[in-house]
């Protein structure tokens, strides 16, 4: 693992939105099959973070690399091989929850036949596959847009707040999921503010304030935490 | 692209289905502006047939706003817009599924209104062959023009309102073109129509060339 580029890796990265700096000067590095956790007040920089790395938000200056693709050059060349998931569901209301899913995968190149079974493993069964996504509620919802994520299968999974509006079942399942895909070899970046559940997941803690990585530490070997500033 | 195209083309014509905003609200409202119309000028039927053309179009392109306004709302919510950005897609099949769906509802609606004008109107179609191709070409243009515009508007808090200010002075050629060509197909002017398809030709490819060449900035800066 050590001598293989790491999938995430940022250096002095800078994103504006406007004109005010929401990372300002990211240092971090994250390798395969990894699970850090971002942990931050709010408005530190952490859903910022994350759609840096998807290329959804253009670094500026400094360097970011995300899969060996240089997101300051090209940001679109990433986001079809990672998946956000975030506090918006990017599902459209009028078309069913199967229909939502083939969408999407079908949208980002993946198999079409991956739609069902991933429905199946969020417990969207029954009549709520061909249910409107306008129908369902807001823990229904979540769950498709999972469901998304999981048939995407992507290399890069960034999630934001991903056990908010989700009951303990439905917790305890995404967990699996994400359990499943480091399996599998992908990476996830996730932050969250239940840190209890999160940090159960997590092989490193990285702490985000004022758009820089400012701490980052290893949960089973606290004494080799690194304060950055 | 042009499977990106076919997809996202499919997934609006589905959207709009489900929601039935094309059929229960915006094809009620091409009949209620041309009976509006109707109404206005009952008193002189004769200035009614004579200026079916200009209010047939007026119509359509009342009713185009409103199909690229709904075209860039249901990708205005619950982040839909990133999710499309992060799906890959390439931005000119996006454009050119977008345009297509906004045309085939506009199609749809051209049908409809056509009917009106001859059964409202009474208008007499001397060449339906010009008028037919106008049509095709002028939707084609509508869409191909909306959709840019629509885009550009698309990630603003004013675009309801900001739309219709930029998108009807670029169509304006549109307007002139259709009513011109149809005037002569329904042989209430003495004008080459043929002429004026032309012109409606060089605005639909340069509006298509715009849009499958820039929509990938657009989408980025919206």
């Amino acid at each position: 693992m050590a001598d293989m580029d790491p999938v995430i890796r940022f250096r002095a990265a800078v994103a504006l939105v406007g004109r005010f700096p929401v990372l300002a000067g990211v240092d971090l590095d994250v390798a395969q099959g990894e699970i850090v956790l971002l942990q931050g007040a709010n408005g530190a920089g952490k859903t910022s973070l994350l759609r840096a790395c998807a290329g959804l938000l253009r670094v500026v200056s400094g360097d970011a690399r995300v899969l060996g693709e240089d997101l300051v050059a090209n940001p679109r060349a990433v986001r079809r091989r990672v998946g956000l998931f975030g506090h918006a569901t990017s599902l459209y209301d009028d078309l069913t929850a199967a229909e939502n899913v083939r969408f999407a995968v079908r949208a980002a190149g993946g198999p079409i036949a991956a739609a069902g079974p991933a429905l199946e493993r969020l417990g969207l069964v029954g009549r709520l596959p061909t249910t409107a996504v306008g129908a369902l509620s807001a823990g229904q919802r979540r769950r498709v847009a999972l469901a998304v994520l999981a048939a995407r299968d992507p290399e890069l999974w960034l999630l934001d707040e991903p056990h908010a509006g989700l009951d303990a079942e439905h917790r305890d399942l995404l967990d699996g999921l994400i359990r499943d895909a480091v399996g599998h070899g992908a990476t996830v970046v996730l932050a969250s503010h239940e840190l209890d559940r999160a940090q159960g997941l997590a092989g490193r803690i990285v702490t985000v304030a004022g758009g820089m990585i400012t701490a980052a530490v290893d949960p089973f070997f606290p004494k080799a935490s690194m304060h950055v500033a | 692209m042009w499977r990106d195209a076919v997809l996202v083309g499919g997934k609006d014509l589905r959207v709009e289905l489900r929601s039935r905003v094309a059929t229960m609200q915006v094809a009620p409202y091409a009949i209620l502006v041309l009976l509006l119309f109707g109404f206005a000028f009952d008193q002189n039927h004769a200035l009614l047939t004579q200026a079916a053309a200009g209010l047939f179009w007026v119509a359509v392109l009342l009713c185009s706003l409103l199909a690229v306004q709904r075209s860039f709302s249901i990708e205005s919510v619950d982040g839909t817009r990133d999710g499309l950005r992060l799906s890959g897609l390439d931005p000119a099949g996006i454009f050119l599924g977008k345009a297509g769906a906004v045309a085939a509802q506009l199609v749809a609606l051209e049908v409809l209104l056509g009917f009106g004008v001859v059964v409202l109107f009474g208008a007499d179609l001397r060449d339906p062959g010009l008028l037919v191709l106008t049509a095709a070409v002028a939707t084609v243009g509508l869409a191909a023009a909306g959709t840019v515009y629509g885009m550009m508007a698309a990630g603003l808090r004013v675009r309801e309102t900001l739309m219709p200010l930029l998108i009807l002075p670029v169509v304006a050629p549109v307007l002139l073109g259709a009513t011109q060509a149809w005037m002569a197909a329904l042989g209430q002017s003495s004008a080459d129509g043929w002429k004026w398809m032309g012109l409606l030709a060089s605005f639909a490819a340069i509006y298509v060339t715009i849009g499958i060449l820039g929509f990938s900035t657009l989408v980025e800066e919206a």
